[in-house]
Parts: structure tokens; C-alpha cells; sequence
């Protein structure tokens, strides 16, 4: 069964009171002007997270949001009203606070609701994480405390967090398409502080995805995420300052992508390109990669943290093509700048709540594994960088730089990896770090699912993913000259 | 069963008294709680258009339990008499499960505020200010950025925005208050182009009040010029040199303070100036306050996130580390007095963040500081987020201009600055006299001796 509709529908039609008719008539009301296209979205989001410090899980916490978000689009105009409060009434309102964008004259519109099937079912999971009691997280995070002191002993301090959430999304659009979605999501995050003779350190690992909180015991995946976590933190004890400077740089599979992500990915979006404000823009069809690179933007990994089985406006999620050989290949489309370019949308509308308006956002993204050995990489480099391990990173993606930070880093010397060195952040420039790639490794990993993507106060959960790459030169943010 | 016959709560002191009221019923031994309803509409122009209008209405409640020592904290939308019952009991049902923490508490009784003082921070225009107009003052400001120069080519948009909040906070301690605010902000964001490449800056204004605004021809002229300096940037070979950090770029340096001297980094020990209460962290000539009294300002509130009285705090004077930011509970394990900075989102914990910090302006100008240099770096522009609060060190994208013989003479990008934020503290060899109040965090400019440039 595809994504199905029958729970989120009378799930909101029975709290709230609401009709298909009435839905139909808001919907006619929105669209009643000139407009090109309006939808109506409904959410209702339960968060629970449950964290540990000093030993102790002192907090819990449960969350639940509501509301519906009223959209209507006339040319490259668009009118948006949002309310927590779901009735009648209010969606009346919004909906003529929505239209006053459109031109008056349209007459009036008739809208009839028809189910519209999604294309996936990546997430179905027996038990919802939001359904395992708070008792069997407390238990994971207290674990969690004794396996990361266990570690080593100079770890000082542990703090973790299990978070969960489910939303459950409706959406309602002019063409009378009804999409629903039920979206599981599940968090967990460790960061371990090290001290030894006055010197503080930290690392933080963690994972989750649209999965059951089992997952995290599954192939003992937490056990993994605190060593990861604990093993960085006392390796920082031991960096030396960072290199400043242009150099080689190799990046290590799996989070790393973010490279990607900043470097290329914000820059295909299409409203950016729509608007000519990208450095990417009219440049379909020209190299601006190395050929050793494809770049794709997959939304339908079963399971994955940035997958969806459709978009927050209805369209279902695909396998997207960005750079293929290097050539780029397309942009990543919601419906408003997918018809303003006249091209289809892409399955990448998303939005963070009812209370935001879409916009064209990456599910996850990663290049295709190459052909080299990731050791023969590390042996090709004289003198460099060697990053394996991210904080953030952002872009301008009107003049193209963009930047990421190193959490674990170590220099590459005489083809061997050596030291490690403290974060330091990584500056490039996007439309041409990619033509640099020499090497790409036969590793492709995806991360394990912490990435969370920040655009115009928007935030929404994504992935990256990325062989073993090197960069012939990058510049390096350290203090060591 | 429909929403239309649930019987809701709308009132926010009823709100907040009603779900107490459930917390005690089922088995709170205190609690607090705090409601919050807001109305915002904003208006976005783009290219001389309308792009986007949008409005919103919120109304959420937060409760926080304590079941003797252990606590939870929940929220909703859902204002039904039903769910807020349902609420109470997750909360004490969550508060048993966590483990007791003998800090765990309401701030005491005594520091809780007694008579609300009205810092006006609201403006009944946000009620009158038509859409037409916002969308009047938005084209204004764009167009003033258009216009500017030839070179301003595009344009991501201007957008203005009014929100007005209304806040109610109650405890079983028997307290409640409340108080209104009000916020308008216009932000215009051009894009320029030469030779093929391209740029884009901004400006803005935000205020309390209307009246604090200013003017759109001044804000999109300045987000021209802003945009304008940055055509033809370029790298620069990697050295170490002094760096001027422009307000905006100075009040930065603030906000990682702020993280450094709230409560919760330092008793976690996640801050790098932990154990450094009473000890000389800067130059003499630092000072730096916080202030949450201040009329009409934007980070002002006359109580925090739990009831406390907000107040002026000198965290740093004459260099030496004189205060955390403490909420209760940080202060209850720290051995300290809350300083009336907790935040509460409606569905967080609270923690301590500032409220408006400021760093006290000194007597150099902006010019003099720049003539000074003979080769170095003006920042005014930080991209990513390379801060480790741990241990101070920072690394961080930057764009800005070359100093060359105590002259701006060319912009500079792709580069970054790296140092230890108590080493640049330290070494803070001016500071400027050009204060502003433009948000609620604040800085003159500051040139700091030496940095690591990394570039070509």
C-alpha cells in the first residue's frame, strides 16, 4: 500500500470536525480569485526527548504542535496564512487572508477531492518510536552514561539526548489532490567531554533515522555511537593546532558530505536559480564537477532521516540527478518554481511546519562511489589534510563560498596519515570545489542520520553521503602558518 | 466529536491557571507554567513586486512539573479542557520517570517579581499598520537599494514584519504576571553583479516600537553599499595580522561571550571560561553588560522565563570576569543567585541567554582604528559556525575589506580567521566609539592585535 491516506484524513477529520466538503469549499474559497494553484495543509506533530547529564536523566519533555497552513499562488506571488487553531471558521479566514495576494475577477472555483496515491512506503514501522514508553529510553540513556565513562576514565562528563517525534501530515490541494503521510523520526545524540591535566575536550557522535527505537539497540548501534563519541573526545586531548593555508584535503566517507551539500546542493535549489541569485545559475548542461563526480538528491531511501514518501506539497519524492560526470543535470524543484521554470517539480517542497511556507529543500545527498581504494588516496598525498568529521557548514550561494568544520582532522605527511589536529574550517568556493576532485574512492557511506539543514528560519531534516574524495586544494582555517 | 463543541480555554491567565491547577490535581508537589499568544504578518517584495504575504496566529502553553525532585516539562496547542488535563497528567506521569535531582526546583519564592514594571515594549501600531503600507515600506527600502547604483542588478527581496505577543507566566508559588510586546523589522537584501560575478549583502532595522525604525531609503542605501564593497573580492595570501571587526561582526564575538557565560556551559563544564569568576579574562578596557530594563528595547522583559525580575548584570568589567548569566537552577549548582536570566521557549526547559548585551563603547572612531593598521583585515561578514565553546578556539569564514597602510583597499572573501577567543579577548587593542542599538546584542567595532588569515 502505498502512502496512505486513510489515517492522517480521519485522524484530522475526526478531531477537528472537518469534511471533505467543507475542506473543498475552503479550498474554492482560497482559489477564488486569479489564482494559479492553492493547497491547504494540516499537521499535528508530537515531540517527545528524554536527555542525561552528569549521570542523571533530569529532563523529559513532550511536545505537541498543531495547525493548518493556507497557500495560494498567483504568477510569482504567494499568500499564506497559518492558524493553530483548526476549524471552520478560522480556515475561512485564512483562506481570505491567503487570496488577497490574486488578483479580484477569477469567479469562483470548484474544487473536488480525489485521494491521490503516493509512490513510496519507505517508513512503515510496526511500533512508531513515539509509542516505546519514556522507561526503555531513560534505561538507554542511563547505558549509554555507563558505556561512555567505561570508555576511558578521562571522560569527565556525558551528555545525551533520545529524541522521537511523529507527524501526521494532510495535504489538500486545488487540483483536488489528497496526499497524506504518517512520518516517524528518531534521534539520538551523544557528546562526551574529556579532561586530563587542565585540558578539555569534546566529541559527539549520534544517529537516528524514520525508523523504531530499536533501531538504536539493533547491531548494538548505540554502543557505536558512544565509542565513536568518547574516542574523538580523548583524541582531541591530543591535537596540535591546525595548518592555515591552501592544501590538499581528503575527506572521509559518509558525513563529510556535507560538502556537497553546502558546496553544490543550496545552489541547485530552484528558486535561487529561478530568481538568477545562485552561482549555479543558467549553468544546466555545463561541467562544474570533475568527471569522476555524480551528485544525486535521493528522497526515497527506505528508512533514511531525509526521506520522504512525498513532499509537504503532495508531490511524490524521486531520485534526482544534480551532476552527472561532472555535467549539471538539474535543480531541485518545488511546484511554484518548478512551474514558473516551466519544468516538473522534483519532489523537494518541504517546509518545517504548517507555520512555513515550502520551499525547494534537499531530502539526501551524495555522490556515487568511484573507483579508487580509499588507502591509495590517503598514499597519493605529499603533504595535507586528511577530515573525517564535521560540525556545520553554510554557503552564500550568490557569490558561491561556502565553508564546513572540521571535528576530527588529522595531517596527511609522505602519503601517510599522522597527527591530529584541532577543527579547523574548511573555505571553498562551490561552482569550482568540485572540478578539483582528482580521486574518489570506492567507499560511499551515508551518515548515520544527524543532519539537520537550516534555510530562511527553516529547518528540516536531511542526509549527506560521500566516498573517499581528495580535494587538489582547498583552503584551511587553522592558526599554524 | 468536534472541535467546534470541545470547550476550549482562550483566556491566557485562565490558561495558565487552569493547567496548574490540572498539575496539582494530578500529583505536582509545584509547578510553572507559561502561555503565549502571538499574531505576526509579513510582507515580502521582490523586483519592485508583491512576493509574498503572510500571516499567522499562535497560541501555545507550557507547563513544567515537579514531582518532589524529579521534573518534566510539556506543551501544546491543544488549549481543549480535555487535552490541557491530558497535558498535566504526561507531565507528572514523564517528572516520575526522570531521576531525582536534588537541585530540581522553582526559583524561591523571594526572588519572583512583585509589581510588573511597564518597560513599553509594545506599540498599539502593530494593530494599525495596514498591509498596504508594509507593503509600501518594503518597495521603498528595495528600491532605494535598486537605485543606488547601476551595478545593483537583482535583488532577493525586502521584507517588513510586525508581530505583537502576549505572555502570561504562573506558578503554584502563587504568581502570575504578564505583559505584552511588540516587534517590526524591515530587511532589504540586493544582489550585485561586475565582470560575471556576483554578491549579495543585506541591511535592516528592527525596533519595539514603529517610530525606532529607520527609514526604508536608509536601510536599502546602506544594503546597497554593503553589497556594493564586496564586487571584486578577492583571496589573500595567508598571514597573521591585526583584525577590525565591524559592529555587526564585533557583536558576534558577544554572542559566543554569551554562550561562554551562560549557567548551564559552565556548571557542564562545556565553556571555556569555566573556574574563571573573578579573574581577568580581557583588556582592562572590557566591560560588558547585560541589561533586560531597558525601555523599549528589543531584548527587553520585565521577567524571565520563570518569574524572576530581569535586571543590569556587569558580566565583564575592567576585564575581569564578574558574572554568569544564571537562570535558578544553574545558580542552585553553581552556588550562586539566578540573575534573572532564564529563557523559556514555551516547550524548553529554561536555560540562561542574555537579554540585551552590550559591550561599552570606547573613544576610538571606526576611521582612526583603520588608520592604524598598516596591513590587516576589516571584517563584516562571518559564514559557518567554526566555534569550539569548549576550549575557545575559532575558526570561522570571513569575508571583509584589506587594510593596506591604514586604507580600506579592496574586498577580500574565500579566506578564514583563526584564533582563541580568550586570547582575542586579551588582545583587543581598541575599541570603538560607534555603539548603535540596533539589536539586542550590541558591540562597537574592535580591532584585535593579531589573527591567523588563512587564504591562497
Amino acid at each position: 500500500m502505498p502512502t496512505d491516506v486513510a489515517r492522517p484524513q480521519g485522524f484530522f477529520f475526526d478531531r477537528f470536525g472537518l469534511t471533505e466538503g467543507a475542506l473543498e469549499r475552503v479550498l474554492g474559497t482560497a482559489a477564488a480569485r486569479r489564482a494559479d494553484d492553492a493547497d491547504l495543509y494540516f499537521e499535528f506533530r508530537t515531540v517527545e526527548t528524554a536527555s542525561l547529564e552528569e549521570g542523571l536523566v533530569k529532563r523529559a519533555s513532550k511536545s505537541v504542535s498543531q495547525g493548518v497552513g493556507v497557500r495560494v499562488l498567483a504568477g510569482e506571488k504567494t499568500g499564506y496564512a497559518h492558524t493553530d487553531e483548526i476549524s471552520l471558521e478560522r480556515l475561512e479566514l485564512a483562506a481570505q487572508s491567503a487570496r488577497h495576494i490574486a488578483d479580484d475577477g477569477g469567479g469562483s472555483s470548484a474544487v473536488t477531492a480525489a485521494a491521490g496515491g503516493g509512490a513510496h512506503d519507505l517508513y512503515a514501522v510496526a511500533r512508531p518510536p513515539i509509542e516505546t514508553p519514556l522507561v526503555d529510553k531513560v534505561a538507554l540513556l542511563n547505558r549509554i552514561d555507563i558505556t561512555a565513562r567505561r570508555y576511558d576514565r578521562r571522560i569527565s562528563n556525558v551528555l545525551a539526548s533520545v529524541g522521537c517525534e511523529e507527524r501526521l501530515v494532510l495535504i489538500m490541494r486545488a487540483d483536488g489532490r489528497v496526499v497524506g503521510d504518517v512520518r516517524p523520526l528518531l534521534h539520538a545524540s551523544v557528546t562526551c567531554i574529556a579532561e586530563d591535566g587542565g585540558v578539555r575536550q569534546s566529541g559527539t557522535h549520534g544517529g537516528g533515522g524514520r525508523v523504531p527505537f530499536t533501531w538504536l539497540l539493533d547491531e548494538d548501534r548505540i554502543v557505536g555511537f558512544v565509542n565513536e563519541a568518547a574516542r574523538q573526545a580523548i583524541l582531541n586531548l591530543e591535537a596540535s593546532p591546525a595548518p592555515a593555508g591552501t592544501m590538499t584535503v581528503v575527506l572521509g566517507p559518509g558525513w563529510p558530505g556535507i560538502l556537497l551539500h553546502e558546496a553544490i546542493g543550496h545552489g541547485l535549489e530552484g528558486d535561487f536559480n529561478r530568481k538568477r541569485v545562485s552561482a549555479f545559475t543558467d549553468r544546466i548542461g555545463t561541467q562544474v564537477a570533475s568527471p569522476l563526480c555524480t551528485v544525486v538528491d535521493d528522497g526515497t531511501i527506505p528508512s533514511r532521516r531525509g526521506s520522504l514518501n512525498v513532499d509537504d506539497e503532495g508531490t511524490p519524492t524521486g531520485r534526482n540527478v544534480l551532476i552527472e560526470r561532472g555535467v549539471l543535470r538539474g535543480y531541485l524543484q518545488d511546484r511554484l518554481n518548478a512551474s514558473l521554470m516551466k519544468t516538473a517539480p522534483t519532489g523537494n517542497g518541504r517546509r518545517e511546519s504548517f507555520a512555513h511556507i515550502p520551499m525547494p529543500r534537499m531530502t539526501n545527498t551524495f555522490m556515487l562511489a568511484g573507483e579508487s581504494a580509499p588507502e591509495d588516496i590517503i598514499r597519493s598525498v605529499d603533504q595535507g589534510l586528511y577530515a573525517v568529521s564535521f560540525g556545520g557548514g553554510q554557503v552564500d550561494i550568490t557569490s558561491g563560498k561556502f565553508v564546513f568544520s572540521a571535528s576530527e582532522a588529522y595531517l596527511i605527511e609522505g602519503g601517510r596519515v599522522t597527527r591530529p589536529v584541532k577543527g579547523a574550517t574548511l573555505i571553498g568556493n562551490g561552482p569550482d570545489v568540485l572540478t578539483r576532485i582528482s580521486m574518489v574512492g570506492h567507499d560511499l557511506a551515508l551518515d548515520a542520520g544527524v543532519g539537520t539543514c537550516g534555510k530562511d528560519g527553516q529547518s528540516v531534516p536531511v542526509g549527506v553521503g560521500l566516498p573517499t574524495c581528495r580535494i587538489d586544494g582547498l583552503t584551511v582555517g587553522g592558526t599554524a602558518v | 466529536m468536534s472541535a467546534g463543541v470541545r470547550p476550549s480555554v482562550h483566556d491566557l491567565d485562565d490558561i495558565v491557571a487552569a493547567i496548574l491547577d490540572r498539575a496539582t490535581a494530578a500529583g505536582a508537589t509545584a509547578a510553572d507554567a507559561v502561555a503565549v499568544e502571538s499574531d505576526s504578518e509579513s510582507v515580502g517584495v521582490r523586483c519592485g513586486a508583491v512576493e509574498r504575504v503572510s500571516e499567522a496566529r499562535q497560541k501555545r502553553v507550557g507547563l513544567r512539573v515537579f514531582v518532589g525532585r524529579c521534573s518534566a516539562v510539556v506543551s501544546s496547542a491543544d488549549l481543549s479542557v480535555d487535552s490541557l488535563a491530558r497535558l498535566a497528567a504526561d507531565a507528572v506521569a514523564f517528572a516520575r520517570v526522570t531521576a531525582p535531582d536534588p537541585h530540581a526546583a522553582l526559583p524561591d519564592p523571594e526572588d519572583i517579581i512583585g509589581r510588573v514594571p511597564d518597560l513599553q515594549l509594545y506599540d498599539d501600531a502593530i494593530m494599525h499598520v495596514p498591509t498596504d503600507k508594509k507593503i509600501a515600506l518594503a518597495m521603498e527600502a528595495e528600491q532605494a537599494a535598486l537605485g543606488a547604483d547601476a551595478a545593483i542588478t537583482n535583488s532577493e527581496g525586502a521584507e517588513f514584519s510586525g508581530t505583537s505577543a502576549r505572555i502570561t507566566y504562573g506558578s503554584s508559588h502563587g504568581f502570575a504576571g504578564r505583559y505584552s510586546s511588540s516587534r517590526f523589522s524591515l530587511q532589504v537584501v540586493p544582489v550585485a553583479s561586475r565582470n560575471g560575478s556576483m554578491q549579495r549583502d543585506y541591511w535592516y532595522t528592527a525596533g519595539r516600537r514603529f517610530d525606532q525604525l529607520d527609514s526604508p531609503a536608509a536601510v536599502g542605501a546602506e544594503a546597497a553599499r554593503r553589497t556594493l564593497r564586496r564586487l571584486g573580492a578577492r583571496k589573500v595570501g595567508t598571514c597573521k595580522v591585526p583584525v577590525i571587526f565591524d559592529p555587526e561582526s564585533a557583536a558576534t564575538l558577544l554572542g559566543h561571550l554569551a554562550g561562554a557565560v551562560s549557567g548551564s556551559a559552565i556548571y557542564r563544564g562545556t565553556s571555556f571560561l569555566r573556574g574563571k569568576l573573578g579573574l581577568p579574562i580581557a583588556v582592562p578596557s572590557l566591560h560588558v553588560y547585560d541589561d533586560g530594563t531597558i525601555p523599549s528595547a528589543l531584548g527587553s522583559k520585565p521577567f524571565d522565563g520563570e518569574g524572576v525580575a530581569t535586571r543590569k548584570t556587569a558580566v565583564i568589567e575592567q576585564g575581569i570576569l564578574q558574572s554568569y548569566l544564571l537562570d535558578s537552577y544553574a545558580a542552585r549548582k553553581l552556588g550562586l543567585h539566578t540573575t534573572g536570566n532564564a529563557a523559556r521557549g514555551v516547550g524548553d526547559t529554561p536555560g540562561a541567554a542574555p537579554t540585551n548585551l552590550m559591550l561599552r563603547p570606547g573613544t576610538t572612531s571606526p576611521e582612526a582604528m583603520i588608520a592604524s593598521v598598516d596591513q590587516g583585515l576589516y571584517v563584516t561578514e562571518f559564514i559557518g559556525y567554526g566555534v569550539n565553546m569548549i576550549t575557545g578556539d575559532y575558526s570561522r569564514g570571513a569575508a571583509g575589506l584589506w587594510i593596506d597602510k591604514g586604507e580600506l583597499v579592496h574586498p577580500v572573501e574565500e579566506i578564514t580567521i583563526a584564533g582563541n577567543l580568550l586570547d582575542m579577548f586579551r588582545d583587543i587593542e581598541m575599541i570603538g566609539n560607534d555603539l548603535v542599538p540596533r539589536s539586542s546584542i550590541i558591540a562597537p567595532s574592535l580591532k584585535i592585535g593579531r589573527m591567523t588569515v588563512a587564504g591562497a
